[in-house]
């Protein structure tokens, strides 16, 4: 079942078209990566689908319920964690998180022993300073404990890692994925290695629409090859195959780089054999989720 | 009812931690003991100017002054302190706006329009507090020194100003759920005062307008019954219920 799905999602601001049509759904017990340039509208989509920007047209609903603009009952489903969040800096970690659980309608020992638990989760259990206090990392980790409160059915990140360094980054992603086993995550992100890492889905958002959705293998699969590396035994050989083949790229001395399907490689491996060159390899090249993104954002 | 609770315990929590509610405390006890203070030192400052005044050609002869000296100054300096309160509390809305510290609660499935009554409740909370102590401070004094028996209709004309307060605050949140910063709060609900005053200026309008509520001297010099201020009481409090009302629903389609 799918936890999330837009259909059609359409937002502009004064003019300029942020959102053009935007089709998503996320299935349940994913951890989802929604991937986008700075300013594609990553941020627009989880505000639309948390009921906070009144979207121009289309329909989101979460657990089969109809996302409406301002009266958010489909929040109940949802934990968020904004880019930055901000919390009422006067507080302790547990008084805020009593504050979250009592307007979120749990029952008071229920606040008490959750928040406790994923104050150790989050590894904020000893902490007993006012928010004020806290550093970015610190703020990031009491968020996602915040967002786990109420048990959602989904959990929204919106890039949970821009702002940190690799130790608060590898926190917070393990949280994230221990957080899978009790819910769906969708997050977005900038950081493809993030992706790579803990990600089981991931769609890419590309000038207001999706530009590509699907599980990470199938993402990869959507290009079975980048091309071919060749590397040759000396540079004259290579010189050669340049002459030969013109749209090699030369990335080293000795080693070529092309763009193309099987048959191309064919073509240069019949041309090598036939002039008795030495090879000193011949690889396929990887797709990555980077050259995927390059090529979908360019 | 329960997050609504939740909600004012986090907005109480938040008057105290900020040190708001001290300042508030401070302001209103200070302008309550200023007030017998003032009539008191009255005619020792006439008797220190009486050689400049006497200059001038008027006269000073003896200076009396009593409970009703105290009291014009309570219904003079009030107006002072509600600008203050309005100032400190102008941001009460707006703060939350431009920090996102909203944005968490309410993606928690809390009701937008609960953070609207819990934070006009804490308002009118805090002004009935802080107008309370103030009003008593300067009773105490008075009614040590003098007798408050020479003000006619004295706690009428309390109420009365009171409610003035009550609706400028009710102006306050409309303007917070319609604007985004506190400078444009603070200057729009001035504003509506300042329109009600002008308008009040006008004897045909100035039974209705809120504004008279201030103008309390009549009452207390008994030129003034208090059915004269009826109209004006209905439509303030009428008003102020609107505002309230129309800044839900304002809220409600606010694009946080």
């Amino acid at each position: 079942m799918d936890v999330l799905e837009i259909q059609n999602l359409k937002k502009s601001f004064g003019g300029k078209e942020v959102l053009c049509g935007v089709d998503l759904s996320v299935p349940e017990h994913s951890v989802f990566g929604f991937i986008g340039k700075n300013g594609s509208g990553k941020t627009t989509t989880m505000k639309a689908v948390l009921g906070l920007l009144r979207p121009d047209s289309g329909r989101i609903s979460v657990m089969g319920e109809k996302v409406r603009f301002g009266q958010t009952e489909t929040n109940r489903y949802i934990g968020y964690l904004p880019d930055v969040p901000e919390f009422y800096s006067y507080m302790t970690p547990i008084e805020y998180l009593t504050l979250c659980g009592e307007v979120g309608g749990l029952e008071k020992s229920d606040i008490a022993a959750r928040s406790k638990e994923l104050l150790e989760l989050v590894g904020l259990g000893r902490e007993r300073r006012r928010i004020k206090s806290f550093s970015r990392g610190m703020k990031q980790r009491l968020g996602i404990a915040q967002a786990l409160l109420n048990r959602p059915r989904l959990l929204i990140c919106d890039e949970p890692t821009s702002a940190l360094d690799p130790a608060g980054r590898k926190e917070i992603l393990d949280i994230l994925l221990a957080a899978r086993e009790q819910t769906t995550v969708l997050f977005s992100t900038h950081i493809l290695s993030d992706v790579e890492r803990i990600c089981t889905e991931a769609a890419f958002l590309n000038n207001g629409k999706i530009a590509m959705q699907g599980t990470i293998a199938q993402l990869r699969s959507k290009r079975s090859s980048d091309g071919f590396i060749i590397e040759t035994e000396h540079k004259a050989a290579a010189d050669t195959l340049v002459k030969a083949f013109g749209d090699l790229q030369r990335t080293e001395q000795n080693a070529l780089v092309f763009q193309g399907g099987e048959d191309r490689l064919y073509a240069v491996m019949r041309y090598i054999a036939e002039n008795r060159m030495s090879v000193q390899r011949i690889e396929r090249i990887e797709p990555t989720l980077e050259s995927l993104f390059l090529e979908v954002t360019r | 009812m329960k997050p609504l609770t939740a909600f004012v315990k986090k907005e109480c929590l938040e008057t105290v931690r900020t040190g708001k509610l001290v300042i508030l405390l401070m302001l209103f006890a200070l302008f309550g003991i200023m007030n017998p203070a003032i009539a008191k030192l009255t005619p020792r400052l006439m008797e220190m100017m009486s050689d400049t005044i006497a200059e001038s050609g008027l006269i000073v002869t003896d200076v009396q002054v009593d409970a009703m000296t105290s009291w014009t100054q309570f219904f003079k300096n009030i107006p002072i302190a509600l600008i203050v309160f309005v100032l400190i509390f102008s941001d009460i809305f707006t703060k939350e706006y431009k920090s996102g510290t909203l944005l968490l609660v309410l993606t928690k499935g809390l009701s937008r329009y609960k953070v609207v009554l819990a934070k006009t409740l804490l308002l009118l909370l805090l002004w009935t507090l802080g107008y309370g102590l103030c009003f008593a401070v300067t009773y105490g004094y008075n009614a040590y020194f003098w007798d408050n028996g020479v003000a006619d209709n004295l706690f009428f004309s309390a109420a009365v100003w009171w409610l003035f307060g009550i609706w400028v605050i009710c102006l306050a949140v409309l303007f917070s759920s319609l604007l985004r910063n506190n400078t444009g709060v603070s200057l729009c609900t001035g504003g509506t005062v300042l329109l009600a005053y002008l308008l009040s200026m006008i004897p045909k309008v100035k039974g209705y307008s809120p504004a008279m509520l201030m103008d309390t001297n009549a009452l207390l010099n008994g030129a003034e019954v208090p059915d004269a201020y009826m109209k004006a009481i209905v439509i303030a409090a009428v008003s102020g219920v609107v505002c309230i009302a129309v800044s839900i629903p304002v809220m409600n389609k606010k694009q946080l």
